[in-house]
C-alpha cells in the first residue's frame, strides 16, 4: 500500500513552517565550576530544538573559557557563571569583548544582589539569569538569538 | 504488589517530597530531560550531586576547623553548594546555604558552624529520600512498568 502521506524525517523542525530555515548549527558554551550544573546546563542546552545539531561545550574555570576562544573556537551563546576560580565571569566576559567576541553571553548567577548583577551586566552581557535555569529560559534566549540574526 | 499499585505508591511519595519541600521544580526539569537516549539522566545527575556535596561538606568542616577562618573558601565552597542543589532541586538545602552565606558574610563563626550542621542535616534527608525515590522506580522496572515521568 503506497502512503501518500510525507514523513518528516529525523530533522528537528517537528511541527515548525517549512519556510523558515533551521540553523544548521547552535555551539553553547558552559561555564561553572560546579560539575552538577555542568551536567544539567548542558542537558538542557542540548535538548534545543532550535538547529539540526546542537554542539555544547563546557568550561570550568575562566581562564579556560578564554583558551578555548583564543584557540580558535566560537559558540553562538555562552551561559557563564559569575563566580568563577581563577578568573571570574565579568573578567572574563570584559576580556572577551575586548577580543572581539560578539557571542551572546548570559550571565549565570545564584547571587541576589542587583548590585553585582549589574556589575556583571556592565562587563558586557548581553542578559543575567538567575539559576537555576530551565527549559523555557533557555529557549527563549535562543528565540532572542534568532531575532537578532 | 502490582505496577499499579506500585505507580501510585510512587506518585505519593514524590508529591510529598514536593509537599513537604525537599524537592521544587527544578527537580522536574530534570526529570523532562531524561528520555531514551538518556534513561539514567536523573539518577546520573542526582548522584554527581551527592559526590560533590560530600566533598563539600568535607571541605567546609575543614574550612571551619581552622584557628583563623578564611571566610573566603567557606563562602566559596556554599556558593557551589547553593548552585549545585539548586540544580537538581533540593529546596531545602538550597535554603540553608542562602543562611549560611549570610553568616560568612558576617563572619560570624558560630552562625556559620550552627548553618553547616543544618546542611548537612538537610543534605542527608534529602538523600535518603531520593534514593527511596530511585528504589521505588527501579521496583517499578522490575515489575514490568515502564520508567515513570
Amino acid at each position: 500500500m503506497v502512503s501518500p502521506s510525507m514523513r518528516i524525517d529525523e530533522g528537528c523542525d517537528l511541527d515548525s513552517d517549512n519556510s523558515v530555515l533551521m540553523r544548521e548549527k547552535l555551539a553553547v558554551l558552559i561555564v561553572d565550576d560546579d560539575a552538577v550544573v555542568r551536567k544539567v546546563h548542558e542537558k538542557l542546552a542540548s535538548q534545543l530544538k532550535v538547529a539540526k545539531q546542537v554542539q555544547t561545550e563546557t568550561a570550568t574555570n575562566g581562564k579556560e573559557a578564554l583558551d578555548l576562544h583564543l584557540s580558535g573556537s566560537s559558540f553562538d551563546i555562552i551561559l557563564m557563571e559569575m563566580d568563577l576560580p581563577i578568573m571570574d565571569g565579568p573578567e572574563v566576559t570584559k576580556e572577551l569583548r575586548a577580543m572581539g567576541v560578539k557571542s551572546m553571553i548570559v550571565g549565570v548567577t545564584s547571587r541576589d544582589s542587583q548590585v553585582e548583577k549589574t556589575a556583571f551586566m556592565v562587563a558586557g552581557l548581553d542578559e543575567c539569569l538567575e539559576k537555576p535555569l530551565t527549559a523555557d529560559k533557555i529557549s527563549s534566549l535562543v528565540e532572542t538569538l534568532e531575532k537578532k540574526k | 504488589m502490582d505496577v499499579a499499585q506500585l505507580k501510585r505508591q510512587l506518585f505519593e511519595y514524590t508529591t510529598l517530597l514536593f509537599h513537604e519541600g525537599f524537592l521544587d521544580e527544578q527537580f522536574t526539569q530534570l526529570q523532562q530531560l531524561q528520555d531514551e537516549n538518556n534513561p539514567d539522566f536523573v539518577v546520573e545527575v542526582v548522584s554527581l550531586f551527592f559526590d560533590d556535596s560530600e566533598r563539600l561538606l568535607n571541605e567546609l568542616a575543614k574550612a571551619l576547623d581552622q584557628q583563623n577562618t578564611d571566610f573566603k573558601k567557606v563562602d566559596a565552597h556554599v556558593h557551589q553548594l547553593k548552585g549545585s542543589s539548586s540544580s537538581i532541586g533540593a529546596q531545602r538545602v538550597q535554603r540553608v546555604c542562602i543562611t549560611f552565606r549570610n553568616y560568612c558574610q558576617d563572619k560570624n563563626v558560630e552562625g556559620c558552624l550552627k548553618c553547616l550542621q543544618q546542611v548537612k542535616h538537610e543534605y542527608s534527608l534529602v538523600k535518603n529520600k531520593l534514593e527511596t525515590l530511585f528504589t521505588l522506580e527501579k521496583q517499578i522496572l522490575a515489575a514490568g512498568g515502564s520508567a515513570p515521568m
